[in-house]
């Protein structure tokens, strides 16, 4: 189903055709016209889990930095430290304020002439405004390349195999967080052993043409064949996905108001280099986080909203920032902030749905992880 | 898809078949699309009374939650049991294997809801 008069003011991923003709629901997402599901989010979210999927990323911003402090102007705004970082690297982090609020969160890889950074599309007017207002005492080029370049990522078991046959390139060989520039005809991409489903996969970055050429190809070869092993998945796969593999999403599990240590994203918090955030940060460490981003399992077939009071001896205590029916687990489980005294894996806890009373336990995170 | 033009329609998006003393009820497709895949449907006990506008039950999906709203005043007759063992029927075929309640009713005029094809001029799926 596709409003036109919705979609006509958003902007369009080089994928956008191949969308709609595959029968896409499209949505307006961060001002993108995305798709949310094709023919249903729970046979795309099993698919990804038992074979491979393609999902068009192309709404996620692209930032290029280059030029002499290029790597000292990274170092100061994002949370992770880059000083052992290599080329062919990428590296999760945040982005934060003085007051250590994520301001996004993103992977920066290192390539052998320059950076690049994958952010949240909805954040990236934000940093670029936040980079500019940085970058005065740094020789650095910031380049947007979100509208130059496309971007999918290939998920599921099955997608490494695939690939390597389908370039010749011995993926599997490829690290996790690891990637590599390659090339196809006169044209580069890159492939990154990353994703957000918690399968297996790659992320593809490349120039807009050959964006068009491979979805021709994946057009053609899908259409008359129903037990093809690719197949297109939406964002509403994405989310339950990324929620079964207990992956934060900017706007429910990391906002301003959230310091990365209570989202259980300490990890990717540098303590020994200088950063934006870096003071606050560390007295967070000091003192402990007054709350703790937890797993619940969530008794009954029912799904809390985000936002959901969390309930402790029928008091409010917390809040849910997101929750699905896991199709992998078969039965509902959520991400939700909750004071760090009811964190512990065990806990007996409540949450309100809709007035009632449901009864859930904090649960380890990831709910799922792929078999070893 | 057009509409099935054999009953009427509501700005709720529900759908309303007079049948014999009674009328059945479900939602339609756009809502189904609206909703996306339906994970659960909380549906009242047969005898309740419903008013219309009101709500009468809940219908959850992965990325929703929303109200049944009753078209109209009267006693629920029956429930479809069906869908609430297997919610995803109502993705599958909301207007038949898909009905959610059956609804008693004194009513016999339904010419202040929606014509398929209103209701398809208001809410055009491609």
């Amino acid at each position: 189903m596709t409003n036109t008069a919705v979609t006509a003011s958003l902007l369009k991923t080089p994928f956008y055709d191949f969308h709609v003709k595959q029968g896409a629901r499209i949505v307006d997402f961060a001002g993108w016209a995305m798709p949310l599901m094709y023919k249903g989010i729970i046979a795309e979210h099993q698919h990804t889990r038992q074979a491979a999927s393609i999902f068009d990323v192309s709404h996620m911003g692209r930032v290029k930095f280059a030029g002499k402090d290029a790597l000292r102007f990274l170092q100061h705004i994002i949370t992770r430290n880059l000083h052992k970082a290599v080329v062919g690297q990428s590296l999760y982090s945040l982005v934060c304020n003085p007051a250590g609020g994520v301001l996004d969160d993103v992977i920066v890889s290192r390539f052998e002439d320059h950076w690049l950074m994958v952010c949240n599309a909805s954040n990236r007017t934000k940093l670029l405004a936040w980079f500019e207002q940085h970058r005065a005492a740094f020789d650095v080029t910031i380049e947007d390349q979100t509208f130059e370049t496309a971007m999918i990522a290939l998920q599921g078991p099955q997608v490494i195999a695939k690939l390597e046959k389908a370039l010749g390139e011995p993926l599997s060989q490829l690290k996790r967080y690891h990637c590599r520039q390659l090339r196809y005809l006169f044209f580069n991409f890159t492939v990154f052993r990353s994703g957000y489903t918690g399968e297996d996969g790659v992320e593809i970055i490349c120039g807009n043409k050959l964006a068009q050429m491979a979805m021709g190809f994946l057009a053609k070869s899908g259409k008359d064949s129903k037990e093809q092993t690719l197949q297109p998945a939406g964002l509403g796969a994405r989310d339950t996905l990324r929620i079964e593999a207990g992956m934060p999403l900017y706007g429910h599990e990391l906002s301003e108001g959230i310091n990365p240590v209570a989202a259980g994203l300490g990890w990717a918090v540098a303590d020994d280099k200088d950063f934006i955030g870096a003071a606050a940060l560390a007295e967070v460490r000091r003192s402990g986080p007054v709350e703790k981003l937890v797993g619940l399992h969530i008794d009954g077939p029912r799904t809390p909203r985000a936002d959901a009071a969390v309930l402790a001896a029928g008091q409010p205590v917390g809040q849910i920032t997101s929750s699905c029916p896991s199709p992998t687990l078969n039965r509902t489980i959520a991400m939700a902030f909750v004071p760090a005294a009811h964190a512990a894996v065990g806990t007996a806890l409540a949450v309100d749905l809709r007035g009632a009373s449901v009864a859930a336990t904090v649960t380890p995170l990831p709910f799922y992880k792929r078999p070893a | 898809m057009a509409s099935p033009a054999d009953r009427f329609y509501t700005d709720t998006h529900e759908w309303l078949k007079p049948d014999g003393d009674s009328l059945l009820c479900g939602i339609t497709r756009f809502a189904v699309e609206e909703l996306t895949d339906v994970t659960y449907v909380d549906l009242p006990a047969v005898g309740k009374a419903v008013a219309a506008g009101k709500a009468y039950g809940e219908i959850e999906s992965v990325k929703a939650t929303s109200e049944l709203y009753s078209p109209v005043d009267g006693a629920v007759a029956a429930i479809n049991d069906k869908v609430k063992a297997d919610p995803s029927l109502v993705n599958q075929d909301p207007y038949e294997v898909g009905w959610l309640i059956r609804i008693k009713t004194d009513r016999k005029d339904f010419s202040s809801f929606m014509t398929a094809a209103q209701y398809d001029a208001k809410h055009a799926t491609a």
